[in-house]
Parts: structure tokens; sequence; C-alpha cells
């Protein structure tokens, strides 16, 4: 049978050998971590917490100020002792929390649910919220919101994303082979939020084994298919993903809720089932520590706020002349320029490249039309235009090729004969066109 | 290695990461080389002689490139095999028999005018090598159709002038081409093997397709322009080709004649002077195969490949602007 996909796509070296058969470790928690107050899309949150003040495992530290927001809880137990401004993973400052830990782990009181299914949608959806949960495949948006789709957007199908379609990264990929029925039963509380009859696990066909884990833990469940994925990113980008799955298109500028669907990350999946079943929040994530420049490759349970410089050491720390440290994967992910950024709950892996792979992109040529990245973009965008329209600065003549649809894949870049800045040059423009 | 000492020299920069291992000039000469079966052949049809034109081609695009750039004070750009690919394929676009003046004219005008004074690789409106031919045809329209006969043979004599199937058509007919290849199964053999007069990189039609094949299967190119520009001439070949009426003409001969095959697999998908969308491709294509029948049938050159492509690449940007890709979930407008 052919595999499911989308149009365009590419497939660069996939490098997951480094770290797919790696069993997932506990990392040793770290003397002292940074949680920043803002994780997630949205609303930040309001610090609860005075230097001094001790915490304990799992205490919310950060209040949601909006309704488009999640909690902060601390991830170990301990003295706060400094509430300042530190890089996020972009870059920017964010408040945040810097928790000594005591090495007591002692947890604050949880409400634990052994009778979970039985609980009504509203208090299930409440207990999400309560733990913080927001979409941990990278873009951080809170699930509870997610999970609440407004009464004109009737949905009828959940998909767990389980592509992992960015090179390298394999988190996703050894939580299913690790934990599938949590991932399962994770899938099985958005299914009852939402009040849904077909819930989908998708996942790319270079993980034969999760896709076997996956199907066994869903044998006994009539409703719930898990189906293999060509290999092609940006196969996990959700519209990407729903069009391969259901054959429906997001409409350009539309969510996911326009047709009936909605998705969640593997990872995301696996903490909604903990959230319900323990009442645990979400303190703590499944990160790949992997490229040839960091020693042995790994897949390590961090806690939220763990240094990713903790993370690097603990895999034997670097080697083949390290260049490049990247949070999330090589086509979307962020480079740091300090090894102190924290774990937070969208970040999926730590990829350290090394001279090896490490490709300079200073230099850039003229577009030559090729149309290489007209053929691979998954929105069927024209990047080249977009590209020297802003190039030349004609800014809002990109608003005619469809600037707002271009979600910043990479896929144009990755492919260009001329090496240009092509998602660059994009960003360049969305941040100087009106909408 | 210690983590916190390496920190200083981190690489910081935006995504994505890793990049194809595509490059212009990777593709720039691969192109080259799939265009040595054709150039061969015509080397061994026509002697030293087309070697020495397209060596005189090369040469002065390449000279030309560098002398512009250094001029406008611009990055030498001329081991990039863009300037070389434009010297090959005017080399191969040229009787073998022109004088030593006009390659070496006609080349810098393709180069040094066409290309570089509109800015270079990417930013020419017009398909260098073909305005290069374009502009020696009309300054020395003699030396530019006077053919020689394929010889096959490496040696020194004069060989005797001819004219090329394309014109024996257009000025005699079917029944005189027929006379000179013996019968028509000669005749179609010969023209895909390449022996008959004609530019010299353009007669040998097999040749051309295995490297044509070559380039598709790299997928540097695609079937899009060629597929619908020699569809579209054989088309328009056999419904008005034919001297006793409609659907007489022969559409094999158009086919495998003069510079079509060179030009559809090589000039009309030009990456920079041809559309970017597929189905702008493909009214390219139709549009080129229009223009070359109706210059072959109806004008007063007997082969139209050549302006035919040059017309189009006009429209270019007009189709590129109309027929833009289907955007992903793009909604339907109201009453369209």
């Amino acid at each position: 049978m052919a595999l499911l996909t989308f149009k365009g796509g590419v497939h660069p070296p996939e490098h997951k050998e480094l770290s797919n058969r790696i069993p997932i470790r506990d990392a040793t928690v770290p003397k002292q971590v940074v949680i920043p107050l803002q994780q997630h899309i949205g609303a930040p949150t309001k610090c609860l917490v005075e230097i001094g003040q001790e915490v304990k495992k799992g205490e919310v530290i950060g209040e949601p100020t909006g309704f488009v927001s999640a909690p902060v809880h601390a991830s170990v137990s301990g003295k706060v002792v400094a509430i300042k401004d530190v890089p996020n993973a972009m870059g920017r400052m964010v408040p945040s929390v810097i928790i000594e830990n005591d090495g007591k782990e002692e947890w604050t009181q949880l409400e634990d649910h052994p009778d979970y299914m039985k609980l009504s949608p509203e208090k299930l959806r409440e207990k999400i919220q309560k733990a913080g949960i927001v979409g941990m495949g990278g873009a951080a948006f809170p699930t509870h919101v997610k999970l609440s789709p407004p009464k004109e957007k009737p949905i009828d199908i959940v998909i767990i994303n389980g592509a992992e379609c960015e090179p390298y990264l394999t988190a996703d990929h050894r939580v299913m082979v690790e934990n599938p029925k949590e991932v399962i039963e994770g899938l099985k509380i958005i299914m009852k939020i939402l009040g849904v009859q077909k819930g989908y696990v998708g996942i790319e066909n270079n993980k034969p084994d999760a896709i076997e884990k996956m199907k066994e833990a869903a044998s006994g469940e009539p409703n719930i298919e898990v189906v293999a994925l060509q290999v092609k990113y940006p196969q996990g980008a959700e519209k990407m993903l729903i069009k391969a799955i259901t054959d429906r298109e997001v409409p350009a500028g539309g969510l996911p809720m326009d047709v009936g669907v909605v998705v969640q990350n593997v990872g995301t999946a696996f903490a909604i089932y903990e959230a319900c079943r323990y009442g645990k929040p979400l303190i703590e994530r499944v990160v790949t520590v992997t490229g040839l420049g960091v020693s042995s490759p790994g897949n390590l349970r961090a806690r939220i706020g763990t240094p990713v410089g903790d993370l690097i050491n603990e895999c034997g720390g670097f080697s083949n002349g390290p260049m490049k440290v990247i949070l999330g994967g090589p086509m979307m992910g962020f480079a740091q320029f300090t090894l102190d950024v924290p774990v937070t709950k969208g970040t999926s892996g730590v990829l350290v490249l090394s001279e090896k792979e490490y490709v300079p992109s200073e230099k850039y040529g003229p577009c030559i039309r090729c149309g290489r990245c007209i053929d691979v973009c998954p929105m069927g965008l024209m990047p080249s235009m977009l590209s020297i329209l802003s190039e030349k600065e004609f800014f809002e003549d990109t608003k005619e090729y469809n600037l707002f649809d271009c979600f910043e894949c990479g896929t144009c870049t990755y492919v260009c004969p001329s090496k240009r800045p092509i998602v660059q040059l994009i960003r360049l423009a969305k941040s100087l066109v009106k909408r | 290695m210690a983590v916190a000492k390496k920190q200083q020299e981190l690489v910081v920069t935006v995504s994505p990461h890793i990049r194809s291992e595509e490059t212009v000039s990777k593709i720039m000469w691969t192109v080259s080389i799939s265009l040595m079966p054709a150039f061969i052949m015509g080397v061994y049809y026509f002697g030293p002689k087309a070697l020495l034109v397209t060596a005189l081609c090369i040469v002065s695009a390449l000279f030309s490139e560098w002398l512009v750039e250094k001029m406008a004070g611009r990055e030498i750009t001329i081991s990039d095999g863009s300037a070389f690919l434009t010297g090959l394929l005017l080399g191969m676009n040229m009787p073998a028999s022109a004088p030593f003046y006009i390659p070496l004219i006609s080349s810098f005008v393709a180069v040094a005018i066409t290309k570089q004074l509109f800015g270079g690789l990417g930013y020419n409106i017009f398909n260098p090598a073909l305005v290069g031919r374009a502009f020696a045809l009309i300054t020395w329209p003699r030396a530019m159709t006077t053919w020689i006969e394929p010889t096959a043979a490496f040696v020194g004599m004069d060989a005797k002038t001819t004219a090329t199937p394309l014109g024996i058509l257009k000025e005699e007919g079917m029944h005189k081409l027929l006379e000179v290849f013996g019968d028509k199964m000669s005749l179609y053999t010969q023209l895909l093997v390449g022996h008959k007069a004609g530019s010299l990189g353009e007669v040998s039609v097999i040749a051309i397709l295995i490297g044509a094949a070559f380039l598709l299967y790299k997928r540097y190119i695609t079937w899009h322009i060629p597929v619908s520009y020699l569809a579209t001439v054989a088309v328009i070949a056999w419904v008005f080709g034919g001297k006793e009426g409609l659907f007489t003409g022969d559409p094999l001969v158009h086919l495998l004649s003069g510079g079509l095959m060179l030009g559809a697999w090589y000039m009309a998908t030009d990456y920079v002077t041809c559309p970017s969308v597929r189905k702008g491709q493909i009214v390219f294509g139709i549009g080129c195969g229009f223009l070359t029948m109706l210059i072959r049938l109806k004008a007063g050159y007997p082969e139209g490949v050549m302006f035919a492509i040059l017309l189009m690449n006009c429209f270019t940007p007009l189709i590129d602007r109309n027929l833009k890709s289907k955007v992903f979930g793009a909604r339907k407008e109201a009453g369209k």
C-alpha cells in the first residue's frame, strides 16, 4: 500500500540512527533550575513566589493571566534564590524563577485518579489546564485551548502526531516505543473530551518499531488506527499531517478545527495521560541530545529548567569540533549563543552540529528561478518570488504571493541551489508588512 | 571537551541549519557534461572546425563574463559554469563553417550584453545563447546559413556546402527530401543519428536525447516544457504541414529536424528565462511549439526554434504572474 503523505516536501539525511535505539533515561536533576514564567504561546504567567520562599516539586509558581495561557510549576523542591530575566531558546529575555534544588524531591499534593476515564470531559480538561500542558512538538500552544473548540466547529477526528519529521530528533520515537499504552490512553482522554469517535496515530515509516508497538497498544481499540506515513519533511506539520491522513485541506489562514480535526503531539498525549491519571503537572519532558558534535547522543527525561549545557555534559560533552548548538531540529530549531538556556516545555531536542555537519550560510547567490522551492513548498507557495520581492524591498507585493501562508518550515531554503536565505527574507517581509 | 569553554565560539544563525548539496555550479557543470554526447557527434560529423567554433564561443563567453564583472566591480563568477554553458550552447548552435569572428563576437553579445548588462545570472530576460545566435544570424546571414555536408571523415578537404533538411522541405518539398535521403526509413534514421547538415550540436537527435534523459533522471529538468513543446510541433506539423491539404503533414520530419530537440530540451528549459510553475511551463512549451511552426510553415526562415523561444521568453514574467502555484487550502472564490 502506498504510504500516506502530502504534495511537496523533501527528505534530508535523517541521522536518527544516532539516538533512535537508545532508551530514555532520567537526566541528573540539576542543583539549580531556571524556570521561565512564559514557556507557551499566549499570555504570560504571574509570578506567585518570592525570593527565599520554599517550594515543593509540582507547586504552581506562575499563574496564568488569561485563558490562552498555562501555569508554570516548580520542577524540583527547594528554595527560590532569584527571579530575573534570562534568555529563552529564541534569544528573548523572559522573567524566570531560579530554584535551588534541596535534593529532597518532595512533591506537592497530587490528585490521583485510577478511574480517570469516568471523569467528565470538563473535569479532564480542567486537569490538563492545571497541569500546564502545552503542545510539546515545539509550538507550545496551550493544550486546553485546543481542546475547547467553539461550538460552531464540530470536531470528529483526533490525530496524535508521531511523524517526528525533523531530522535527528527521536524523543517522540522513544516515547512511542517505551510508553505506547500511555500515549494511547492520552489519545482516548482527548477523544473523550472532544466527544470524538475516531482517533489516528500518524507515524513516519522510518520508525517501524514505534509503529508496531503503537499498533499493539491500540489493538483493543476499534476507534483508533495507527497509520504509517511517508518519510518526508515536513510531514509532521499539522496541515500536512491532516492532509495525509484524512485528505482534508485546512483552508489557507485557517486552523485544523476548521476541518474538524485536532492534532496533538506524542509527548503531549503522554503528559495528558499523566496529568489525568496521577494529577502530575508538566515538569519534565523527553529531550533528544544528538548530533555528531556530542560524544554519546541519547534521549533524556529532563526537568524543565535544566540548562542545556548540563544535558550536553551528561551525554559525554562536545566532540568533533562543535559549531552550533540548536534547540529543536535542524530545519526549524534555534541556534543558541549560551548554554545556560533552560529546557522548557517545548524543547524537543538539543542538537549539536559538528564541523562535519556544519554548513556556513552567509554567502548566497541570485535566484536562478529553477523552481525547486516551488516544487517542494508544502503550502504551494512561490518562495522564489517571495525572496526576490523581499530582497528588493517590495514588501507590500509579497502579499500577492500569499506571504502569510508560509509557516517557515525551511524546506525551500534547504533545497535552494543558490543557498538563498529564503525563510529569513520571508520573515523579514512578514515583520514589515501589515496583515 | 569542556562545555563552558566552547560556548564563546558557537555559531548562531537562523534556521534551517542544514542545506542540500545542490549548488548552482553543480547544476551548470552537470548540464554541460550532459551536452557532451551531442557535442561529440557534432565534432564527429564536422571535424576539428566544430571543435574550434565551440572553443572560441566558450573562451569569449568566459572572457566577457570576467570583463563585465571586473568593470562593474562585481564578484567574478566564471567558475560557476554558467558562462561556460552559455558558450557551449552557443557553439553548438553555430554552423561548423562559421569564420572565427562570429563565435567571438556573438558570444560577447550573449554573455556581456544579454546576461551581464541585465544584472548577471538570474536577471536576464532572454536566453543568452539564443540572443547571441540571433545576433549572428541577422548580422552575418550568409555565413550563418551556409551549411557543410557531414563527412564523418577527419580529413582536411573542403567539405561541400548543402542545404538543411528543413531548408529542402521549405524550398522544394517532401519529395525532394526523400530523393536526397533515399526512402522514408532512411530519412528518419539519418535525421535521428545526425547525418545531416545543420548547426554542429543540433544534428544528432539521439545524442541530445541521451543527454536529456540524464537531466530528467537527475531531475535537473522536467518533462513539462519539452513535451508540451514537441507535442505542439507534432500536432501542427501533422495538421498543417502537408502540401496535399489538412492532416497530411509529416510530424516526424519536423520533430527530428533543425534545432528543435536541442531547443526544446536545452534552451527552452533554461531556468532563468522560462516560467517556474509547472502549468506555466506547459503554456510556455505550447507557445514555443506554435511559434516554431508558424515560422517554419509561414515565415521566411526554414527554422523557427530560436525566435520562438526568444519570443516566449518575453512572456515568462507574464505567465509566472498569472499562473501562480496552487496554494494549499486556497479557498475557492465565490462565482469562480
